[in-house]
């Protein structure tokens, strides 16, 4: 076969061509019957061409065109900025971005980094990223597909899929492109997504790019989601479908990055397996945080990772490093190196990131203790955070982000953005602490109040998270009660 | 418009006939001999023409693609060997292997992907000062003062008020788009632009239309025609137009017609966005981009955006343009925000390659880069005009693509090349239409003469093998092929 489709020369002799051809004519003017047809045809075709009486349409003149482009008025190419635009102004480190940071020439205590483990500057992972670079330099100056794929990136994939269990697993050189290229490499138009009203913008990037049919259920809400499958199945039967010809997919985040809850993920392998869904997870936040190696949710819940279909997950958190995967069983994988638009299209992860991410797995499995140092440090800031005036401690208290709400909301993001703004600035100025306000970008759908936004690691120490604590008491009676 | 000689059409159409014809008889009978596993209640995963294409069309090429190496992609590299498990089986394993062979394939315009005496150094320095990863987005902690370097020195570089830069080129252009137009807007894109684009518009909800390749003259009949009639059925004027082009296109190797569209733009009162992806350090006396290179004012590109995986040896894309305008990104582009900021040691090595550019590390070895880079591409382009291949592109472009048209045709190139130390690029469906295959090379400053020579050698001889000579040079040869993903977007949209 190969030989066939590499030859150019298969070779149908002039001859045999004309043979083909006159033997053809010869029937065409030999065979009444299809001489009559053709004239048929002909006059069918005629009478399809003739114009239907309408009154004419006529088409602008070229000085009408030039007019129209002359009065055409385009707005501006950006809105104008608003007052926040105008005098938001970001930390800028002057030293890696561990538990302690540099801002401004000051040492301060960091609680804005996802370094869950604190695995930012490790020294194992320092000394092989470092050999990566000057073995292999800095960038992959190419996507996958042409000479990008260099032997870390391979290495990387197969280290994962046996840290997770999973068939196989594919690197993307981007934690924000991984859903928008997943998604849409297997829902089309006509499929069928279920998702978290909170899920984050990747994820609802996704689906916009996927253009299926989309329902949102209400976040965390199990009977809403039931719900919403439910109307599916009725469809069917309502149709009197008796084969299901579109694919169907719960989406869900294990953790969810814009509110720190965790999803039952037990009861949603129920409805999957009940409904007959798959399953997408991300599990950004919950590797190297939930299960008791590390795992996931899929160990914190005791599920077997084969059940769900596809884990996608960014690893610029609990692994320090850059870049997302996808794992999932070989069929999940190979299709999306194809159709991954990001994997495709895209150059190739730095090798040094890869290198560092399997430094990162490698420190997670030899370290264990570094999951349960986690999980004391955020029992012990949430404890510490209870009675802070004027605030709420929300997320759930497995996840290693905490978010902390005005307990009178002004009832607009903007307007809770902005007293939260003042906290956070004065915890830097003033108690050298460096916190965050949840930002929302106009094109995110998620409608979520705005929060600060606190990321424990498990490289803080008890003193510096009960200082933290201490400060933001004081700093949020300050403000929130003056 | 790329002439397909008659009888090379015939035989590829031919060929894929006949795949797509054996591919259906085998999926019959492995139907009615074992029914795919499918559980019950579920819709096959992957059903569509996507998947027949990649079982019975990629897999019996797929060795072409992905092929390892285990070097950095400078101008000579370690490319892992590989081979098919069985004859039935299509999983390719590594034999352990390396061929080291000449790369034409990265995009490694300026030899600044191998290790380098000034920018290697800076990049493990700033590693061991930032670590690999700030673990958070831009607005939170993820901004050191090597990001505000990078962003100030870009946007000096290319004249402009302000820069912002992300840890990824095509998330630049996803994220970019829909934060600069919506629902009521017009994206006009060329009808070659890369999937990135195609992505960012689809993203942003705006309409979208196609003008055909690098064409101002199709151009100004649709802008026309969109200004005169307005939105569709409700035809409301546009709230605004955004012209989206490339610098030099990356699978045509040719170089926009800037003024012109720049003149269109200007007239029409539209909005400019131009992706310098393969053109930034790579055109221009100067290596500031097609900008420079036409002579065309930054100032009349509105939004210009470029990646640093090409010619800097890095990751990631910036956009520069006023003030403004980079403000409001910041606050309105999602991956600036939400997404894990680039690396600060990848960001170094930007700034350092951008300074050796610029002559501010103190040598004149980023001229001589820049100059070795047009005096190979301009070589090997004539080199191969000499031999007779189908060059596709325009001179000076480092992209330099020629026709071999049959699928076949093209895997049994590449693999020879391989065989004889040289790595190509082979570019087939779907980053091209069915029919339309090539091979690309890549040419960098790193390149000798002789490794060029030697790769005109091998050429010479693997192609007369293959055929791929086809007579007289035919210049201008793409005009109105619209990518397949540049088709679908106008279609679905
Ligand atoms: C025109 C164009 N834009 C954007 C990109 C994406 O850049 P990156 O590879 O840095 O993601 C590419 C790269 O292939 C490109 O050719």
């Amino acid at each position: 076969m190969a030989s066939l489709l590499t030859t150019a020369s298969w070779p149908p002799t002039l001859e045999s061509w004309k043979l083909a051809l006159e033997s053809l004519f010869l029937n065409i003017i030999t065979d009444g019957h299809l001489l009559v047809e053709t004239l048929l045809v002909v006059v069918i075709v005629a009478l399809l061409l003739q114009k239907s009486y309408q009154p004419q349409k006529r088409p602008l003149s070229e000085a009408e065109i030039d007019q129209l482009c002359e009065e055409w008025e385009p707005e501006p190419l950006h809105p104008p900025l608003t007052e926040i635009m105008k005098t938001f102004k970001e930390p800028v480190l002057e030293s890696a971005a561990g538990p302690h940071t540099v801002v401004n020439g000051k040492d301060v205590i960091n609680l804005t980094s996802f370094n869950f483990l604190g695995l930012i500057g490790n020294e194992e992972m320092q000394r092989v990223s470092r050999a990566a670079i000057e073995k292999y330099g800095v960038g992959a100056c190419g996507p996958r597909g042409f000479y990008g794929t260099i032997d870390v990136h391979v290495e990387f994939e197969e280290r994962v899929a046996r840290f997770m269990g999973t068939e196989d697993c594919i690197l993307y050189s981007y934690g924000l492109a991984t859903a928008p290229s997943t998604i849409p490499a297997f829902c089309k138009r006509g499929d069928i997504i279920i998702c978290d009203e909170a899920a984050h913008w990747g994820i609802q990037n996704g689906i916009h790019l996927s253009r299926s049919t989309v329902a949102w259920f209400k976040h965390n809400d199990m009977d809403d989601l039931e719900a919403k499958l439910k109307a599916v199945k009725e469809e069917d039967v309502r149709k009197k479908r008796r084969k299901v010809v579109n694919r169907r997919f719960i989406i869900v985040e294990a953790i969810c990055q814009n509110t720190g809850f965790v999803t039952p993920m037990d009861k949603i392998m129920e409805l999957k397996k009940k409904y007959h869904f798959r399953v997408i997870v991300d599990e950004s936040l919950s590797l190297g945080v939930m299960g008791k190696t590390g795992r996931g949710c899929t160990e914190h819940f005791n599920i077997p990772v084969q059940d769900v279909d596809m884990i996608i997950a960014g690893m610029g958190f609990a692994f320090a490093s850059i870049g997302g995967f996808c794992c999932g069983s070989h069929k999940v994988v190979d299709h999306q190196r194809l159709m991954g638009a990001g994997y495709c299209f895209s150059a190739a992860l730095p090798p040094y990131l890869a290198s560092n991410a399997i430094a990162a797995i490698d420190q997670l499995e030899m370290y264990p203790s570094l999951l349960t140092k986690l999980q004391d440090n955020v029992r012990l800031l949430r404890k510490a955070l209870q009675d802070t005036p004027g605030m709420v401690v929300g997320s759930n208290e497995n996840s290693p982000v905490i978010h902390m709400y005005l307990k009178n909301s002004t009832n607009s993001f903007g307007g809770d953005f902005m007293v939260l703004q003042k906290i956070v600035e004065k915890m830097l100025d003033d108690k050298s602490v460096l916190l965050t306000c949840t930002k929302r970008m106009p094109l995110d759908r998620v409608r979520w109040p705005a929060s600060i936004r606190i990321a424990v690691s498990a490289g803080h120490n008890d003193k510096d998270l009960l200082a933290a604590a201490e400060s933001l008491k004081v700093v949020a009676a300050s403000v929130l009660e003056s | 418009m790329v002439q397909v000689p008659y009888f090379t059409a015939l035989t590829t159409y031919f060929a894929y006939a006949l795949l797509f014809a054996i591919g259906h008889i085998r999926d019959f009978f492995s139907c009615l001999l074992w029914k795919e596993k499918v559980a019950d209640g579920y819709a096959p995963l992957t059903g569509d023409f996507g998947d027949f294409y990649i079982r019975w069309v990629y897999h019996r090429i797929h060795d072409c693609f992905n092929r390892p190496i285990c070097s950095s992609p400078g101008a000579w590299i370690d490319v892992v060997g590989r081979e098919r498990l069985g004859t039935s089986n299509w999983i390719l394993k590594n034999t352990g292997g390396v061929r080291r062979c000449l790369n034409l394939g990265s995009y490694n315009y300026l030899g600044f992907a191998a290790q380098d005496e000034y920018c290697t150094v800076k990049a493990i320095e700033t590693l061991e000062r930032f670590g690999a990863s700030t673990c958070s987005g831009c607005f939170d902690a993820g901004k050191t003062t090597v990001h505000e370097e990078l962003e100030n020195l870009v946007a000096e570089y290319l004249g402009k008020e302000d820069a912002i830069v992300y840890g990824m080129g095509f998330a630049t252009n996803s994220s970019t788009l829909p934060a600069l137009v919506g629902k009521g807007c017009l994206v006009i894109s060329d009808s070659l632009n890369h999937s990135s684009i195609v992505v960012g518009v689809r993203g942003s909800g705006a309409r979208v239309k196609v003008f055909k390749h690098n064409n101002p003259e199709h151009l100004e009949k649709v802008i026309r025609e969109s200004i005169a009639e307005g939105q569709p059925r409700t035809h409301r004027p546009w709230k605004k137009i955004l012209i989206v082009i490339e610098g030099v296109y990356s699978m045509e190797g040719e170089i926009a017609r800037l003024p012109e569209i720049v003149a269109i733009k200007n007239a029409y009162k539209a909005y400019l966005y131009l992706d310098e992806a393969h053109s930034i350090g790579a055109m221009g006396q100067t290596g500031r981009g097609i900008c420079e290179y036409t002579g065309v004012p930054f100032a009349d590109v509105d939004i210009l955006m470029g990646t640093f995986t090409k010619s800097f040896g890095s990751c990631g894309g910036y956009i520069a343009g006023s003030k403004d305008l980079i403000t409001h990104l910041r606050h309105t582009s999602p991956c600036h925000t939400y997404a894990t900021s680039m690396s600060p040691a990848a960001v170094q090595q930007v700034t350092s390659s951008l300074k050796v550019i610029m002559g501010r590390d103190g040598s004149r070895r980023g001229a001589e880069k820049l100059r070795n880079l047009r005096e190979n591409s301009n070589w090997f382009r004539q080199e191969l005009l000499k031999l007779g291949c189908q060059v596709l592109g325009d001179e000076d472009s480092p992209v330099i693509p020629i026709m071999v048209y049959n699928p076949g045709r093209m895997a049994e190139f590449s693999r020879e090349c391989l065989k004889r130390h040289v790595a190509i690029v082979v570019v087939g469906f779907p980053a091209c239409s069915l029919i339309l295959e090539r091979a690309r090379f890549c040419i960098s400053a790193s390149h000798t003469r002789k490794d060029l020579e030697y790769a005109i050698d091998v050429i010479r001889e693997v192609g007369t093998i293959m055929r791929i000579f086809w007579g007289k040079p035919t210049p201008d040869l793409l005009a109105d092929v619209p990518s397949l993903a540049a088709k679908l977007a106008a279609k679905t949209q």
